[in-house]
C-alpha cells in the first residue's frame, strides 16, 4: 500500500514576494482552456513571468538558481479569488510540494489540502526573514515539519563534499489548519474514501431534509 | 441561545465528524459548468464511482462562451472540446443540463435563482467562487475546487469546516445612484480582501431588507471578494413572492410547505454571531475601485489615496498604482476609459440592464469607447428584450450580446488589448483579469458603467439620473 502521509518537507525555496496574489496571476483564465491538468506547470504565473511577445520578465520562477525548488515563500492573502484548482494543480506541476506563506484565502487553502500540497502559516517577520535568506542564499535547505509545526532553514557548510553537512540559520514556529494537519499525518487528505465510508447515514441524512421529497406535504 | 441559519443548515446537513474534525456535509444542490468539472468527471471515472444524486446536480455552460453568436462547432477548438465533454458527462450520467441556446442557459449563478433551484435553507456547492451568490435566498452557498466537485459527484457529500459567523448590518437610507453594489464595495473596502477569511457574512438590516432579490444577490455575490467564503441574507417575504411560481421551486400546497419551512431556517432573533459590522448606506456615494484588487475602492467624488498612508496596504498600493498608471491625490472622476462592461453573475440581471438603460436612454456612448452589454442568461436576455432595453442599448452606441460570463474573466473572445481601461460591472480587477495582462479594470455599478460609457471617463452616475 502506498504511503500517503505528509509528516515534513525539505527542499529548497523560491521566495514569491508581494500581498493578495490572487488565482488569476497564478494561471490565467485562458490556460483553464482544457479538460485536464496536465501541462499546467509549464504556464504558472505565466503573464508574471513573459510579456506580451513571450519575453523574460523578472520573476523567481524563472530564474536557474530557484530551479528544482519544492518550497514556495509567499506573503499575504496567497491564492485569493476564483475557486480554480488550476491554481494549485499548476504549482504542484511546477514542482511546489509545500508553501509557506503569512496567510491563505479560504478555498486556495482547501484546494491545496485536497491535493496533498499543505500551506502552513507563519507571522510576517519570520516569513520575510525566509525570502531574505533564500534570496541571498538559494541553496539553504528548508525543512517544514508537520508534526512539530516547525520551520527550520539550514545552511549547506562548505567544503563538506557530497555527504553535506548543514548548519541551522533560521527557526520559527508554523501553523496550520488543524483538520487539514490531521489529514496529511493520517495520510487522508484525499477524502473520497472516507466520504465514502458513510453511505447509510448519507441516505439518512438526505432523507431527514423535507425539499429531498419536494416538500410534499 | 438562539441559532444562526448558518447553524440550522449545518445542523440538518451534517452526516458525521470526520477523524479530521471537518464536518461531512451533504449537499442539496451541486452546480456545474464546463470549467471546473471535466477533470473532476474523469477523477470518479478512474475511481469506478457513479454520480450518486444526478437528480441534485445540474449543469450550464457559460464561462467559454461567444457573445456575438450562437453556433458548433465553437471557433476555439478548446471551448469547443470542452463543450462537448459537458455535454458527454451530463448525458452519461443523467444529469439535467441547460443547454446553449435552450432559452435556460445563462451564468450558473443566474440561472440557480432564477430557475427557482436555489431555496433557503439548502447547502449548494459550484465549483466556482462567487456561488456564494445563492446565499442572498437564505442557502448556505459556497464555491469548491475540482478534488471537491469530485467528492460531491461521487458522495453528495463534503469534508468542510463550519466557519464562524459575521453580521453584516447594513442601515440607513441609500441617496439615488446607490445601489448593493456600492454596499459590498465599501464593505469590502473597509474590512479588506482578507477580512472575511473563516467567516461566513450574514447580512442583514433595514438596507438589506429594502433590498430587492436581485440586489441580494449582487451583495452576496461579492462575498467572496471580501475573503468570505459564504455570504447569505436570512429569508423574508421578499425571498418567498420571488420564489413563487418559479419552475422548479414547489407548487401549490408544497409551496405553502416550503415557505413555512423556509422561514424557520432564518437566524433567530437572539442568534450568537461571532463578530458585528454596522455600515450606514446614506453616507455612501457611488463606489470605484481604483487598484488591483476589489479592496481598493473609493468613492467617486475622492481624490486618489497616498499609498504612504495606508499602512501596510502601502506596497500593495504601489503595485496597483504602477499597473493603474493612476497617480495619487489626483480625482478619480474624469479618469479616461476605452471599454464598458455590463453584465457578469455579480450585475448581469434584469434589474441592472435596466438601471444602465435609464442612465443611456437619449444618450450615446463617447467617440472611441468599446461598449458591451452581455446579459446573465437567455431568460434575462428575453425578458430584457421584450420591453425595448436592448434598443436604447443599442441605439446608445453599445453592442448588445447573448448571454455568458463574457469579459468578466475573458476566458471567450471578449476580451481587452493592450491596456486599455475598462470601466466594469464584473467582480474582480485583478491583473489580467480582463484577458490582456496589461488591461485595466475599475470595478462599478451597472449605472455609473454606463455613466462613463457615455462620458468617455470615470463619471458620477448622481449626474445623469433625473
Amino acid at each position: 500500500m502506498i504511503d500517503t502521509r505528509i509528516l515534513a518537507l525539505r527542499g529548497r525555496a523560491v521566495p514569491v514576494r508581494g500581498d493578495d496574489i490572487d488565482t488569476d496571476r497564478i494561471i490565467p483564465a485562458r490556460f483553464l482552456r482544457c479538460v485536464t491538468f496536465d501541462g499546467l506547470g509549464a504556464q504558472a504565473f505565466r503573464d508574471e513571468r513573459f510579456d506580451e511577445q513571450g519575453r523574460e520578465k523578472d520573476h523567481p520562477f524563472n530564474k536557474a538558481r530557484y530551479q528544482g525548488s519544492e518550497i514556495l515563500v509567499v506573503n499575504r492573502n496567497f491564492g485569493c479569488g476564483s475557486s480554480r484548482e488550476h491554481a494549485p494543480q499548476a504549482l504542484y506541476r511546477w514542482g511546489i510540494r509545500a508553501i509557506v506563506g503569512e496567510s491563505f484565502a479560504d478555498i486556495f487553502a482547501g484546494n491545496c489540502a485536497a491535493i496533498g500540497l499543505p500551506v502552513l502559516t507563519a507571522p510576517e517577520a519570520n516569513v520575510r526573514a525566509l525570502q531574505t535568506l533564500v534570496e541571498a542564499e538559494p541553496d539553504i535547505q528548508v525543512t517544514l515539519n508537520l508534526e512539530t509545526l516547525t520551520c527550520r532553514a539550514e545552511r549547506p557548510v562548505p567544503g563538506g563534499g557530497s555527504d553535506h553537512q548543514y548548519e541551522p540559520v533560521l527557526e520559527f514556529p508554523l501553523s496550520m489548519n488543524e483538520s487539514h494537519r490531521q489529514k496529511f499525518l493520517a495520510g487522508t487528505w484525499d477524502t473520497l474514501a472516507s466520504l465514502a465510508n458513510s453511505g447509510d447515514r448519507i441516505a439518512e441524512t438526505a432523507a431527514a431534509l423535507p425539499y429531498m421529497k419536494g416538500f410534499i406535504p | 441561545m438562539g441559532k444562526t441559519l448558518l447553524d440550522k443548515v449545518w445542523e440538518t446537513h451534517r452526516v458525521a465528524t470526520l477523524p479530521s474534525g471537518e464536518d461531512q456535509l451533504f449537499i442539496g444542490l451541486h452546480l456545474i459548468h464546463e470549467v471546473t468539472s471535466p477533470q473532476a468527471f474523469a477523477m470518479i471515472r478512474e475511481r469506478g464511482f457513479k454520480v450518486k444524486h444526478p437528480e441534485r446536480t445540474v449543469a450550464t455552460v457559460d464561462h467559454i462562451v461567444p457573445t456575438d453568436t450562437i453556433g458548433r462547432p465553437l471557433q476555439d477548438s478548446l471551448a469547443e472540446e470542452m463543450l462537448a465533454a459537458l455535454e458527454e458527462n451530463t448525458s452519461a450520467q443523467g444529469i439535467r443540463f441547460f443547454s446553449w441556446g435552450s432559452g435556460k442557459q445563462g451564468i450558473v449563478h443566474v440561472i440557480g435563482p432564477e430557475l427557482g433551484l436555489t431555496q433557503p435553507g439548502m447547502t449548494i456547492v459550484c465549483g466556482d467562487s462567487h456561488t456564494s451568490t445563492h446565499g442572498a435566498l437564505g442557502a448556505v452557498a459556497f464555491g469548491i475546487g475540482t478534488s471537491q466537485i469530485r467528492d460531491v459527484l461521487a458522495t453528495q457529500t463534503l469534508a468542510v469546516s463550519k466557519p464562524r459567523v459575521r453580521r453584516i448590518n447594513f442601515i440607513g437610507k441609500a441617496g439615488p445612484g446607490i445601489y448593493a453594489k456600492d454596499y459590498i464595495l465599501a464593505l469590502i473596502a473597509r474590512l479588506g480582501v482578507k477580512g472575511g477569511i473563516g467567516y461566513a457574512y450574514e447580512y442583514g438590516g433595514p438596507a438589506v431588507e429594502a433590498l430587492s432579490m436581485e440586489g441580494r444577490l449582487t451583495l452576496c455575490n461579492m462575498s467572496i471578494e471580501g475573503g468570505a467564503r459564504c455570504g447569505y441574507i436570512n429569508p423574508d417575504t421578499t425571498t418567498v413572492e420571488y420564489l413563487r411560481g418559479r419552475p422548479y421551486a414547489p407548487q401549490g400546497a408544497a409551496f405553502e410547505k416550503a415557505r413555512e419551512y423556509w422561514l424557520s431556517m432564518a437566524s433567530d432573533s437572539d442568534a450568537v454571531y461571532d463578530d458585528v459590522v454596522t455600515i450606514d448606506v446614506s453616507a455612501l456615494e457611488p463606489m470605484v475601485t481604483w487598484g488591483i484588487t476589489p479592496g481598493q475602492g473609493m468613492g467617486v467624488t475622492e481624490r486618489l489615496p497616498d499609498p504612504e498612508r495606508l499602512g501596510e496596504e502601502a506596497e500593495l498600493a504601489r503595485t496597483a498604482y504602477a499597473h493603474m498608471g493612476l497617480e495619487p491625490g489626483k480625482p478619480v472622476l474624469g479618469t479616461p476609459i476605452q471599454v464598458a462592461f455590463i453584465g457578469s453573475c455579480t450585475n448581469g440581471r434584469l434589474s441592472d440592464l435596466r438601471e444602465a438603460a435609464a442612465v443611456l436612454k437619449g444618450r450615446h456612448v463617447a467617440p472611441g469607447v468599446r461598449a458591451l452589454v452581455v446579459p446573465g442568461s437567455e431568460q434575462v436576455k428575453a425578458a430584457a428584450e421584450a420591453e425595448g432595453l436592448d434598443k436604447i442599448f443599442t441605439e446608445a452606441g453599445f453592442e448588445w450580446r447573448e448571454a455568458g460570463c463574457s469579459m468578466c474573466l475573458a476566458m471567450n473572445p471578449d476580451r481587452l488589448k493592450g491596456n486599455e481601461l475598462c470601466a466594469s460591472s464584473s467582480n474582480r480587477n485583478f491583473i489580467g483579469r480582463q484577458g490582456s495582462a496589461r488591461g485595466r479594470t475599475m470595478l462599478m455599478s451597472p449605472a455609473m458603467v454606463a455613466a462613463a460609457a457615455v462620458r468617455g471617463a470615470i463619471a458620477d452616475v448622481r449626474e445623469f439620473l433625473p
